[in-house]
């Protein structure tokens, strides 16, 4: 079981008599590109949280990287990355302090620190940007830079949380190329998305409806299931029959 | 036009009004802080002394003193020690707070009293710490007025002991019922200036501006609806804090109700302005807290006067304090509610702060923007 | 006559320090909806506050219903909806006290222009006594479409409607503003999701405050220049850096399961020759198909222009 990242079984979380999660199953294998999506509501984020460590769940078992998100929610943090589109850097820090401070968090020694941060910026093609503030790069190599950051202390599960939202077409496709570089070192990525085009990059997808898992599988069998051309409409068959709309 | 204008008017104070109904934490910061400033102030006010270290410095050792000084003794709130000490023995004793107070009966005393039925003592008390010196001087007082009316029942003449109350380190006594005015003033401004601010930068945290701006709402009424229900609130602020005073602290208020609210309405106005100007140039409800706290909350608390005597201070504050609305607004309270003065004794600063207010509002007129930026 | 007309209009912030438009030019006509398609940053928000009144253009001129933005701006806001990017309606009051507020004051009443909203609020009536705060993101919107139509705007100003709303909602707001436009009114919608410039009668493209293709979306994607072929294998992430090395490749991007390929010259011999390329390098079920560029092929395509 050594190549499995992240297993859920009947994970659920309840908020009083509000069932945010609802009893969801699924594995993700290590170094697997695995999509989560959903309407807005649907429980993406509950479930994220409750992965990586933030939140414990009602009933059900799910194990991290090996740990248990009951008993270690601390180990499971620190083998994990995390990047969100609302919160991501530091704006009023340079480059390499934002990346001096995360690495720093991840108690990387000075040495890895700014070998890894050259690296990183070498990487990304910003290698004489070190000393810039973030907050007069744009938006694209913010979002790059973050996601770079966010794997820095190279751990064994990085969650991405809408890491493209309002990103230009190019640097899109360039953040993905990021994603299959971090995966092909055997990273785990587990990744949400409102692009359903983000979604056919997956190894695997998982359609949350309700907070219920209502298809899981590759982008390709899950088209073929639904005899459609593209993961948008399989997304619109799904999630057009949620009830849970106002929520 | 003029009713549409009106309805308009309505639906946004309504809407304020929910805001602040529906935030316990603002409603809290609107009416909490007020209550539990007086309350705390009532308690520490009522809060008798008891076994408080005087002595007794008894020059004249004849019936009349020793008859005083035995009900001094006999009272549970004094703790008597007999000595004879010169004025600067009495003022080191001060310094190192052995005592509280210094009761000194000059040679003569009954002598003076039976023959001119008038006599002197002489109180001194501790000005630094205000609070207790009233509350002792008071006790004493009533010793006296006791011993008075014993006397006249015995050998029915009006005999008169005149105290000669001095006070060391603080001889205004800023403090005690000085405080409430002081409250009112801290409490007015914290509501206007601060709240208003914060629920007009709110606006614009929450994008619900530029909706506003957009809208045919004329800018002048978005201001009123903004400072309207702030007004009211206030005004309810006052009524509670005055009422405390008098059925809880027991203050009276000596002067006319109506000028008090008069006045107070004019000082309210000028904090509103002031809001305003904050919210102006802050863009999260962080930075007009911030701004509020520094520029407003600070001056307040220290340039009024009944926290910190004015006349002691370096000529760059007091020039400083000539400008701070609430400076005007605590003598004006003061002269009204604790001496019972009328307009004429307050028109000077009542002028004054009314130029401070048109000129905050010309001010904000001339801001107010009409677009984003 | 137009409903919105602008001419070389620019705007910077931080004292001209940074330009955010300019010089865009365009005109949306009576009960067109245009589309204003773009990335985050590209002066979709500016251009917006300029119409709306919200900012002082720093050249040029702009006219919403034949009214100048700057000298008729009071009359500009009486006729104008607008619904900014972010969320802007008051979260601790309720549904239907949000719709009261806004119908007062802009001079009206819920009752008064019930029909033309009333497509779209019976979806949300049902919940009119929760706080909009507690609404998720597609019935926020739905909301905030209401607010913003309540007093029968002439032209409504979209800022971004769908952004961070899930693709159900999407369908069913650009639904509704298919409802909106055969009624008459005039809109001008921004969006980062290319898939949407496509429900637009017309679209400019805008990035760096440039505005670099105006056209209806049919006649956009007919400008893409020369042949695009979409190209699929067994191992996808191979394919693309095997496409980008490949010497004929003017630009290789992933769309959905495939990769958009153009070349660098247009040949014959280019398909057979990149076949055995693939083949070479061990790809295999390729398939290789000429395929219509769509909104975002042509924005790479003409952005990547732009950039150098």
């Amino acid at each position: 079981m050594d190549n499995i990242a992240i297993k859920a079984e009947k994970l659920t979380k309840r908020f009083d008599d509000f069932v945010a999660v609802d009893a969801i199953t699924f594995d993700v294998k290590q170094g697997e590109i695995f999509g989560f999506v959903g309407a807005n509501g649907a429980g993406k984020t509950t479930a994220m949280r409750i992965l990586c460590g933030l939140s414990k769940p009602t009933s059900g078992t799910a194990m991290v990287a090996g740990y248990d998100v009951y008993k270690d929610p601390e180990k499971i943090k620190k083998v994990i990355g995390y990047m969100s589109q609302k919160f991501s850097l530091y704006d009023d820090l340079t480059v390499m302090e934002n990346i001096t401070f995360y690495a720093g968090i991840y108690g990387l020694s000075d040495k890895d620190i700014k070998k890894r941060g050259q690296a990183l910026l070498d990487q990304l093609g910003i290698g004489h940007e070190a000393k810039t503030f973030v907050s007069s790069l744009p938006l694209g190599w913010k979002q790059k830079l973050a996601f770079s950051v966010a794997i820095i202390h190279e751990p064994k599960i990085v969650f991405l949380d809408e890491p493209t939202g309002g990103v230009d077409p190019v640097t899109r496709r360039q953040f993905w190329d990021l994603i299959y570089a971090a995966a092909d070192r055997g990273i785990t990525v587990f990744v949400t998305t409102h692009y359903m085009d983000e979604a056919e990059y997956c190894n695997r997808v998982s359609i949350m409806v309700d907070g219920r898992i209502d298809a899981f599988d590759t982008p390709s069998n899950l088209k073929k299931r639904f005899s459609v051309n593209s993961m948008n409409e399989v997304f619109y068959q799904l999630a057009r029959g949620a009830k849970r709309k106002a929520d | 036009m003029r009713n549409s204008a009106l309805r308009q008017l309505f639906a946004f104070v309504q809407k304020e009004f929910y805001h602040v109904f529906r935030d316990r934490k603002t409603l809290l910061m609107l009416f909490g802080v007020p209550i539990a400033q007086i309350l705390l102030f009532g308690f520490l006010l009522t809060n008798e002394i008891k076994n408080a270290k005087i002595v007794v410095c008894d020059y004249a050792k004849d019936y009349g003193s020793q008859e005083i000084i035995r009900k001094i003794e006999a009272s549970k709130y004094f703790n008597v020690k007999k000595a004879s000490l010169s004025h600067d023995e009495i003022e080191a004793a001060f310094k190192s707070g052995e005592i509280k107070m210094a009761i000194v009966f000059p040679a003569g005393f009954y002598n003076d009293l039976s023959h001119l039925n008038k006599a002197q003592i002489q109180v001194i008390a501790d000005g630094s710490d205000p609070n207790t010196a009233t509350t002792l001087t008071s006790y004493l007082s009533s010793i006296l007025r006791d011993y008075q009316s014993q006397e006249m029942a015995q050998n029915n003449m009006p005999y008169t002991i005149v105290p000669e109350v001095k006070m060391l380190y603080n001889p205004e006594l800023l403090g005690a019922p000085n405080f409430v005015p002081g409250v009112m003033a801290l409490v007015l401004m914290l509501v206007c200036a601060m709240m208003t601010s914060i629920s007009i930068v709110k606006e614009k945290e929450l994008g619900t501006m530029e909706i506003l701006l957009v809208s045919p709402l004329k800018p002048f009424l978005v201001i009123i609806s903004k400072t309207i229900p702030y007004l009211l609130i206030s005004l309810m602020n006052l009524v509670v804090i005055l009422s405390l005073s008098v059925f809880l602290l027991h203050l009276e208020i000596k002067g006319s109700v109506l000028l008090l609210f008069a006045e107070s309405t004019l000082f309210i106005i000028s904090s509103l302005a002031l809001g305003l100007l904050i919210s102006v140039n802050a863009e999260s409800q962080m930075s007009a807290m911030m701004t509020s706290q520094l520029s407003l909350m600070m001056p307040t608390m220290i340039l009024t006067g009944f926290m910190f005597p004015i006349e002691n201070m370096p000529w760059v504050l007091r020039m400083i304090s000539n400008i701070v609305p609430s400076k005007y607004y605590y003598t004006i309270v003061k002269a009204v509610m604790l001496k019972g003065l009328g307009f004429s004794a307050i028109w000077q600063e009542t002028l004054i702060l009314g130029f401070i207010t048109f000129v905050l509002v010309m001010l904000n007129l001339r801001n107010f923007k009409t677009r984003l930026a | 006559m137009s409903a919105i007309t602008l001419d070389n209009i620019t705007k910077t912030y931080n004292k001209g320090s940074v330009l955010a438009v300019d010089k865009a030019t365009f005109e949306v006509a009576e009960g067109e909806t245009f589309g204003l398609i773009g990335p985050d940053g590209a002066g979709k928000t500016s251009i917006f506050r300029v119409l709306t009144t919200l900012l002082l253009p720093d050249g040029g001129n702009a006219t919403v219903a034949g009214l100048d933005v700057v000298k008729d701006y009071q009359a500009i806001r009486n006729c104008i909806g607008y619904m900014p990017g972010r969320f802007s309606l008051y979260q601790d009051l309720t549904v239907e006290e949000n719709l009261r507020f806004f119908a007062t004051i802009f001079n009206t009443s819920i009752e008064e222009n019930y029909a033309l909203i009333k497509d779209i609020y019976v979806q949300i009536e049902p919940f009119k006594k929760r706080r909009a705060g507690k609404l998720s993101g597609g019935m926020k919107q739905k909301l905030a479409l209401c607010c913003a139509l309540i007093h029968k705007p002439v032209v409504l100003f979209l800022d971004e409607p769908t952004t961070g709303v899930d693709a159900v909602s999407r369908v069913e707001f650009w639904d509704m503003l298919k409802r909106l436009k055969s009624q008459g009114i005039s809109i001008l919608v921004s969006t980062p999701y290319m898939d949407e410039a496509a429900l637009c009668d017309r679209i400019a493209l805008i990035e760096g405050g440039k505005i670099l293709s105006i056209d209806s979306p049919a006649n956009t994607v007919k400008k893409y220049p020369g042949k695009l072929y979409a190209v699929k294998s067994s191992n996808m992430h191979l394919l693309l850096q095997d496409l980008r090395n490949y010497e004929g490749t003017h630009s290789c991007f992933t769309f959905g399961d495939s990769m958009h390929l153009s070349f660098k010259q247009e040949a014959e011999d280019n398909i057979s020759k990149l076949t055995a390329y693939l083949t070479s390098k061990g790809h295999q079920q390729l398939e290789i198909n000429e395929i219509d560029a769509g909104i975002e092929d042509y924005f790479i395509r003409i952005t990547e222009k732009a950039n150098g």
